[in-house]
């Protein structure tokens, strides 16, 4: 019994959880900067929509706290407020203009978007960039739960990411625009 | 050479652990201020009464232990009058260890009371702990006077100054050992702690609460100057960024321009204007960098911006991309930045 | 004295019940053995209510975590032998401490004294076995799952990472992401549950089960000491259960206990958390001095000289534990009249610990000490604690404290309170109850090799982080800069610490050993006077064949023939005999429950629901009901004869 239990220790101690990656390589963090803005695509399969890595930083709490103070940190509350938008457009509902896939939110914070959006290419590093392309992510809980940050300690803005709703990519909001309605 | 001790004991353990070095860039017991010099006695008179109590007790176990050459006996047989003689004395060594605690409970008091007696400060500085640096922000009605560095503490010698402690993220402590004792600095409440350094010199500290990964590296110093010096310093401190002497310098000041260090870092007099991580304007003119981790050259300065999660694992700096070429231009901006 | 016989009142509707006075011999205690007895088989090992078996795996339990928590701080010592060492980076050290302090305080040092206390006391008192033996059985595994829990956790790259102590907010949501510190809080809410029950038996045990005669005064030392201790973990377990249930609320519900722009206060953590902390401390040691009472008793043969006096220092010692917890806040601003309160109360706990210590003393002064294995650990008890004990006096004053708190010196104090104060009476008694345990000696000559490695390696280990802390060093640093003065006294305690761990090695070889070839021990290897002894080595099932009559406080040095015992009891059923509070006069015959797989069915239960928490608050909703309905079923009338 008690080596049984040893053994699944032992075994358990193979996989890590909740891994905390401080010096990210910086090889594997360049852009994948080809990311389709469309899911119309000439032959079968669409175009790749989704960042190779995406899990790796959506399904860590250890990114998504630091997205969460990058976020703050470099005044994207200045526009988008705590995630319900100011003259900025809302982060923490299902309406994404330019996809609210994890690869969208990245390529919009690194290369800006019309009307305001300012690119940050050179200006965030690679790895803060998904960090806080995860935080975004996790304002509308499109990342687990457990993963999702707990309340800050200031002023609550309302619910914390983690007691949202999981958000509902079904809605269409998730898909560009674009997609639907080609213009 | 100040007296160090209130009575003999004490000064036979102080020489003694003098020998196997009591002096230290951080050693509470190698006193540079009158609240540190206070404590230092303090500690050396308990440890000397404390000691003798434990020698006192240990003679007496060991007495106990004499071998004896009665027999073995029935455990419950044993004379009255041995208990009588064991009941006197267990009674003494009850009334004076009352004794003792109280004596030693009243002079901690007295020490208390010099400690945190008032002493009119001719400064205050706010001192606000981050994960895992040292803000340090010098007030003045006049607000162009007023400026903010990083993890060192420039102060006059030989007079009290008040240091607002404050903390922005988690619990820190400011301490010290050869100027002061140690004081919490918490979210939510500002703490006042008086230092005062005797000589001029420069007095190492370290957080003593712990606050995370870099908990063991975020330290400071605080360096006493005479009056004189002092008061250069903060005019120096208070004007902006000197602009880049050489062209290495100027190249070095374009890159720290267009690179991910201005959304953390301020370099007053140029457009660099973040908040979030230390005051970059005179940065040059500083002993240490990276929360007094490594001294202040221009290699250190360099391997700090390559790899700061090398050498700091899980600090708040990034790993930024930058040329071969652009990493000694802006190694060499920084350090002109006197 | 001569025995005494009960007369219980003649059931009119059942024939004749056969009773200890129809037997004698060998047939009685095989009968007895019968109904005691637990049976074999896996589903029986997890149904036995015996707290002899039950007493045995929380001993071994303790003690795998010992070493588990010995290992951590092995680990620890490697990387901070030299300075900026890069053996382990901050993240795994930071867990390892955590893991160190948190196996150390709750896994180990609160378990192991209730272990031994589950063990001894029913046999100390002459019971057959302890009160509430299911909550007995449901404790155990439920402190076996909170260990699996954090362990487990800890193995994954998921152990909590912000001390034992767990500060906010560094702990709470904002500055802890993830699951790492929610494991934590629950790990603390089951270690509770646990101790909390234990505490509860004891309690009960020591109130109305003694055997008679066993009047308040005749209670030995070792049970007062751990019915004092089970009374303060009942005070304060509380407080922390409220203080980890309030961190897991901020951190999973968003409420705001800790947060300060919401009205919160970090400081109400402090507050609560050594409001537990520092009863904790003395939750650990109050066992230890039972430990210390019962091994001079035996090995300076006589009595402990001051048994009032002794008895009344642990009372003392339990109240005024619940007076300082604030001397672990001195440096977090609070006001001087209400610290310099506190430093008053702190320096008075040392006069009950010194009046015990004086009392040993001054029993080995008049005995005839036998130096065996387990006296030679008492004595290093003495020398460690007493050293341990007297900084702690410097501690309490507030200026010292603000030099010391929090740096390495503050580690070595509690290190030789606790080592020496708990780990060392600790050693001891495993020599000296090991023949009552297993039926063998343990291994002399190894003994004495194991008490000079470990006296000297903790020693080495130890004492040089007085100075290092003096000298500056704060503790909880993953590292530390070379030429600040610390690196040579950090290589010293690095070695001392290997040195000491290895000690536990040959502990363990000790123990192996002696199982397989030690001496037989038979009844009372040690010529001791308290009850245990006179049972089997080891104890039968139902411990005593007839309930012994105690006429004197170490009952086998005054009865030196034959033991008067009180007859009367039912054979074929658990029957037990409870008795009045203070002058232990039998007062009612009640049946001990019989053996059930319940408990186990609940612990998994509660288990689940603790664990499940951490994912979702719903689990209250679901686990809650399970749990009440599976109680249910625990307690559900089996019409056993109390029943009609």
């Amino acid at each position: 019994m008690r080596h049984a239990v040893l053994f699944a220790l032992v075994l358990f101690a193979g996989c890590e959880r909740e891994d905390r990656e401080f010096r990210a390589d910086p090889v594997a963090t360049e852009a994948d900067a080809r990311i389709a803005m469309t899911s119309l695509s000439p032959g079968k399969g669409g175009p790749e929509r989704s960042g190779a890595n995406a899990k790796a930083y959506e399904e860590n709490a250890y990114h998504i706290s630091q997205g969460k103070k990058f976020y703050s940190w470099f005044n994207c509350k200045g526009c988008h407020a705590n995630g319900g938008g100011g003259s900025g457009p809302a982060l923490m509902d299902d309406r994404w203009v330019y996809g609210g896939e994890f690869a969208n939110i990245v390529q919009t914070i690194e290369e800006g978007r019309p009307n305001g959006m300012p690119s940050f290419r050179g200006r965030i590093p690679d790895e803060q960039i998904r960090q806080i392309a995860a935080y975004v992510r996790s304002m509308g809980r499109y990342v687990p739960k457990a993963a999702a940050p707990g309340r800050s300690d200031d002023m609550s803005p309302g619910k914390d990411e983690q007691r949202r709703l999981p958000g509902r990519p079904a809605d269409g909001g998730i898909v560009p625009p674009s997609a639907e309605m080609p213009q | 050479m100040r007296p160090r001790c209130a009575f003999r004991p004490s000064l036979i353990w102080s020489t003694g652990l003098l020998l196997t070095g009591c002096s230290g860039p951080q050693s509470s017991l190698d006193p540079y201020g009158p609240d540190a010099d206070t404590l230092a006695r303090l500690f050396w008179n308990f440890t000397g009464f404390l000691t003798l109590v434990w020698v006192v007790t240990m003679f007496a176990l060991l007495f106990a232990l004499r071998p004896r050459p009665e027999p073995a006996r029935d455990p419950l047989a044993h004379e009255q009058n041995a208990e009588h003689g064991m009941v006197l004395t267990v009674a003494i060594a009850t009334a004076l260890t009352v004794i003792s605690i109280a004596a030693l409970t009243v002079v901690s008091y007295g020490a208390q009371r010099v400690l945190f007696s008032d002493r009119s400060p001719s400064l205050s500085i706010e001192v606000t702990g981050h994960q895992w640096w040292w803000e340090v922000r010098y007030e003045d009605p006049r607000p162009s006077q007023t400026f903010a560095t990083a993890n060192e503490i420039h102060i006059p010698v030989a007079t009290p100054v008040i240091l607002k402690l404050a903390a922005s993220d988690v619990i820190h402590s400011f301490w010290v050992p050869r100027l002061a004792g140690k004081l919490d600095l918490i979210p939510g409440r500002t703490n006042e702690l008086r230092i005062q350094a005797d000589k001029p010199g420069i007095y190492r500290g370290q957080c003593a609460e712990f606050c995370g990964w870099q908990h063991a590296h975020m330290a400071m110093l605080v360096v006493a100057h005479t009056q004189e010096d002092f008061q250069a310093w903060r005019a120096a401190q208070v004007s902006p960024a000197k602009p880049p002497a050489d062209a290495e310098q100027k190249r070095g000041q374009e890159i720290f321009l267009k690179s991910p260090c201005v959304m953390c870092h301020q370099i007053r007099g140029t457009p660099a204007a973040g908040k979030v991580a230390p005051d970059l304007t005179h940065v040059g003119s500083r002993r240490t960098i990276a929360a007094a981790t490594l001294p202040n050259t221009r290699g250190n300065l360099a391997a700090w911006i390559v790899d700061p999660q090398g050498i700091k694992p899980g600090v708040h700096m990034p790993l930024i991309k930058l040329d071969a070429g652009e990493i000694q231009p802006l190694a060499a901006y920084l350090e002109g930045l006197k | 004295m001569s025995d005494v016989a009960l007369h219980p009142r003649p059931n009119e509707k059942k024939e004749k019940e056969l009773r200890d006075t129809d037997l004698a011999g060998r047939a009685l205690t095989a009968r007895l053995a019968a109904t005691w007895g637990s049976d074999s088989g896996l589903l029986a090992a997890l149904s036995t209510v015996d707290h002899k078996i039950i007493g045995r795996r929380y001993i071994i339990t303790a003690f795998v975590f010992l070493f588990l928590g010995g290992i951590a701080a092995a680990v620890m010592r490697l990387q901070l032998s030299r300075p900026e060492n890069t053996l382990i980076g901050p993240d795994l050290y930071n867990q390892l401490f955590t893991m160190h302090g948190t196996t150390m305080m709750f896994l180990f040092g609160v378990p192991i004294g209730e272990a031994f206390a589950v063990y001894l006391v029913p046999l100390m008192v002459g019971t057959r076995n302890i009160a509430f033996p299911r909550l007995n059985a449901f404790s155990y595994y439920v402190y076996v799952f909170g260990g699996l829990m954090i362990w487990t956790a800890f193995m994954l790259n998921i152990g909590p990472d912000t001390g034992w102590f767990a500060y906010t907010p560094l702990s709470g949501p904002e500055f802890s992401p993830g699951k790492r510190v929610d494991f934590w809080a629950q790990m603390v809410t089951f270690t509770e549950v646990a101790a909390l029950a234990v505490a509860v038996e004891i309690v009960v045990t020591v109130l109305k089960q003694r055997a008679p005669g066993m009047t308040l005064d005749r209670i030995p030392l070792f049970v007062w000491a751990v019915f004092v201790n089970s009374i303060v973990i009942i005070f304060a377990m509380p407080a922390v259960m409220f203080a980890s249930t309030a961190l897991i609320l901020d951190r999973l519900l968003g409420t705001h206990f800790f947060n300060p722009a919401e009205g919160g206060d970090p400081l109400l953590w402090q507050h609560l958390f050594w409001f537990f902390g520092h009863p904790e401390v003395y939750i650990i040691f109050l066992p230890a001095t039972g430990f210390v009472s019962a091994i001079i008793a035996a090995f300076a043969r006589r009595p402990v000289f001051g048994y009032l006096p002794v008895v009344l220092a642990l009372f003392a010692t339990g109240f005024l534990s619940f007076g300082l917890w604030v001397h672990h806040m001195f440096t977090t601003g609070l006001p001087q009249l209400g610290a310099s309160f506190f430093t008053a109360s702190s320096m008075m706990i040392a006069v009950p610990t010194g009046i015990q210590i004086f009392c040993w003393i001054a029993t080995l002064w008049d005995g005839r000490p036998v130096f065996r294995t387990p006296l030679l650990f008492v004595l290093g008890f003495f020398f460690i604690f007493v050293a341990g004990g007297l900084s702690g006096v410097m501690l309490a004053s507030v200026p010292i404290d603000t030099q010391v708190h929090d740096s390495y010196f503050v580690v070595a104090h509690f290190h030789y309170v606790l080592i020496g104060g708990n780990v060392f009476p600790l050693l001891g008694a495993v020599y000296y109850w090991f023949p009552k345990l297993t039926g063998r000696m343990m291994d002399e000559r190894l003994g004495k090799w194991h008490f000079w490695l470990a006296f000297v390696a903790f020693n080495l280990a130890f004492f040089p982080m007085h100075i290092s802390g003096l000298l500056g060093m704060p503790r909880r640093v993953y590292t530390y800069p070379g030429g600040l003065g610390w690196d040579t006294l950090n290589l010293i305690s690095s070695v001392g610490a290997v040195l000491f761990f290895l000690s536990f090695v040959l502990f363990l070889y000790n123990v192996i050993a002696s199982l397989r070839g030690g001496d037989a021990a038979g009844n009372n290897p040690w010529d001791a006077g308290t009850l245990e002894w006179a049972t089997a080595s080891p104890p039968h099932p139902q411990n005593f064949d007839r309930i012994p009559f105690v006429t004197h406080r170490e009952p086998l040095w005054a009865e030196r023939q034959t033991l008067p015992v009180v007859t009367g009891l039912a054979v074929e059923r658990r029957e037990l005999l409870v008795s009045s509070v203070s002058e232990a006069a039998p007062d009612l015959l009640e049946s001990s429950p019989v053996p059930t797989i319940w408990p186990f069915v609940a612990a998994v239960a509660t288990g689940v629901t603790f664990i499940a928490t951490i994912f979702t608050p719903w689990a209250v909703a679901w686990g809650g009901p399970i749990t009440a309905l599976l109680l249910v079923a625990w307690f559900w009338p089996k019409s056993i004869k109390d029943d009609e």
